[in-house]
């Protein structure tokens, strides 16, 4: 009894003995060296791992910003502070960094939905499927995708579906505008400048009949603008957010109040 | 020879560890989402079940039947699926990061497999030798890297169906998992248990 006690215990030990020894040659033999700098540039980025800068993830974003193959304002999510932090600690460049921000272009159809969808719930799919089952082939379809995308919880939708951006929680990483099958989300740098809030480039005669919020090509703002920043294109407005002042000149004088400030949806429609 | 094949047979097909044994299920149903990292998973494990059974059968009749210790099989043999589980990632951190990148967290998972360990307890209670210990893990591998590809494959298909609400996720799984079993059961008999 007592013998095989000790058998147990003597050779049970020596087999962990030897196991030890074993993974601990292993590990000198097989030791990778890591370079320090690497963690500490990923403790600087946001760790959402959202994939916007192209990598795997914040952790070979952060080995690739060390080896030098990306510049710090790769990582949307970061901002310029933060790319500036990196690009400190690096001792490089942090490359021209604008923080962007999600806007949606498109106020929403109320009209009757041109065909009952029941099938997947999701944009892409009916996008797929039916074009979408709302009347305009151009804006927004409200299945949410871009809602369920976005990993900082900056989006939430209205009663048309219509996704609506918390600027404060938006980081500009895009992952709403990359899902979403109709380029309604579009990315622009942030700052006090107007935003057409419609994406249809369909003849202006069609779109009055499908939609009641869209842009309706009437040039009343490209006439306005002193600053040579709106122009439309293909029944269209579309704003130069580099030229745009802020000024709001073109916005009080849209017949559709297509265009609203950066920012509005979100602080109209809530407080609405 | 023959008896080797027989081996390799009935422990890939007749007694395949996934659909019949019902080892391994986890990673069965976790990593089966698409092709790729099925495959990868299956390599590795069919690593891990080739290594330890030659350990295994070192253990069992060098260290626990001379000393009269064969009732300490499981923890020794844990020990072995441990030490070997992290040797390997080691070695694949070190010599393919691009893998151990697409294996993941699914690495040191293998460890808790019991597929391996099960393979570990079934050598000695088979009392094969040594040769035959090697092919009957080949054959474990082999079988468990199949019926991975194989759900894997049937997963990838399901990605864009429409399945009822109810039968979404891991419902569908196990029923495919249960159907797939009573397929295999027709390799019964092919070879000895």
């Amino acid at each position: 009894m007592t013998g095989s006690i000790i058998a147990a215990a003597v050779s049970m030990g020596v087999l962990g003995v030897l196991f030890a020894y074993g993974l601990y040659w292993a590990s000198k033999k097989f030791a990778i060296e890591t370079d320090e700098r690497v963690e500490a540039v990923m403790r600087m980025l946001p760790g959402a791992n959202c994939g916007a800068c192209g990598y795997a993830g914040c952790a070979a974003m952060a080995e690739a910003l060390v080896q030098g193959k990306v510049l710090p304002n790769a990582c949307g999510p970061n901002g310029p502070a933060g790319a500036a932090k990196i690009a400190e600690y690096l001792n490089i460049g942090s490359g021209d960094a604008r923080q962007m921000v999600a806007q949606v272009a498109c106020r929403g159809n109320e009209l009757d939905p041109r065909v009952d969808y029941i099938g997947i719930n999701d944009c892409r799919a009916a996008h797929l499927v039916v074009a979408g089952p709302k009347a305009c082939v151009y804006g927004c379809i409200g299945l949410g995708t871009c809602v369920e995308a976005c990993r900082f919880d900056a989006l939430t939708q209205d009663e048309l579906g219509v996704p609506i951006v918390d600027a404060e929680k938006c980081t500009g990483c895009g992952a709403c505008a990359d899902v979403c099958p109709r380029g309604v989300i579009k990315m622009v740098p942030v700052g006090d400048t107007f935003f057409v809030r419609c994406n249809s480039t369909i003849d202006v005669r069609t779109k009055r009949t499908l939609c009641k919020t869209g842009c309706i090509g009437c040039r009343i703002c490209e006439r306005t603008c002193e600053y040579d920043a709106v122009h439309v294109t293909d029944g269209l407005a579309r704003i130069d957010p580099d030229k745009c002042t802020g000024c709001g000149e073109c916005a009080a004088k849209c017949p559709t109040k297509c265009i609203e400030p950066q920012g509005s949806v979100y602080e109209v429609r809530s407080a609405g | 020879m023959v008896d080797l094949l027989l081996i390799f047979i009935g422990s890939a097909l007749v007694n395949n560890f996934l659909l019949s044994r019902f080892l391994g299920i986890c990673s069965f149903l976790g990593v089966t989402t698409n092709l790729k990292s099925a495959a990868g998973m299956g390599a590795a494990v069919t690593f891990v079940l080739s290594i330890t059974s030659i350990l295994v059968w070192f253990i069992q009749y060098y260290i626990l039947e001379p000393l009269g210790l064969t009732f300490l099989q499981i923890a020794a043999f844990i020990l072995v699926v441990a030490v070997l589980v992290q040797l390997l990632e080691f070695f694949i951190h070190k010599r393919s990061p691009a893998l151990y990148e697409a294996f993941g967290i699914y690495l040191p998972l293998i460890t808790t497999n019991c597929a391996i360990l099960g393979l570990a307890l079934l050598i000695p209670s088979k009392q094969y030798d040594l040769i035959s210990s090697l092919v009957f893990a080949l054959g474990a591998g082999g079988g468990y890297t199949l019926a991975m590809c194989m759900m894997a494959g049937l997963r990838q298909e399901l990605e864009f169906a429409d399945i009822p609400q109810s039968m979404q996720g891991p419902a569908l799984v196990l029923l495919i998992a249960g159907i797939m079993a009573m397929a295999f059961m027709g390799f019964a008999g092919l070879a000895p248990m």
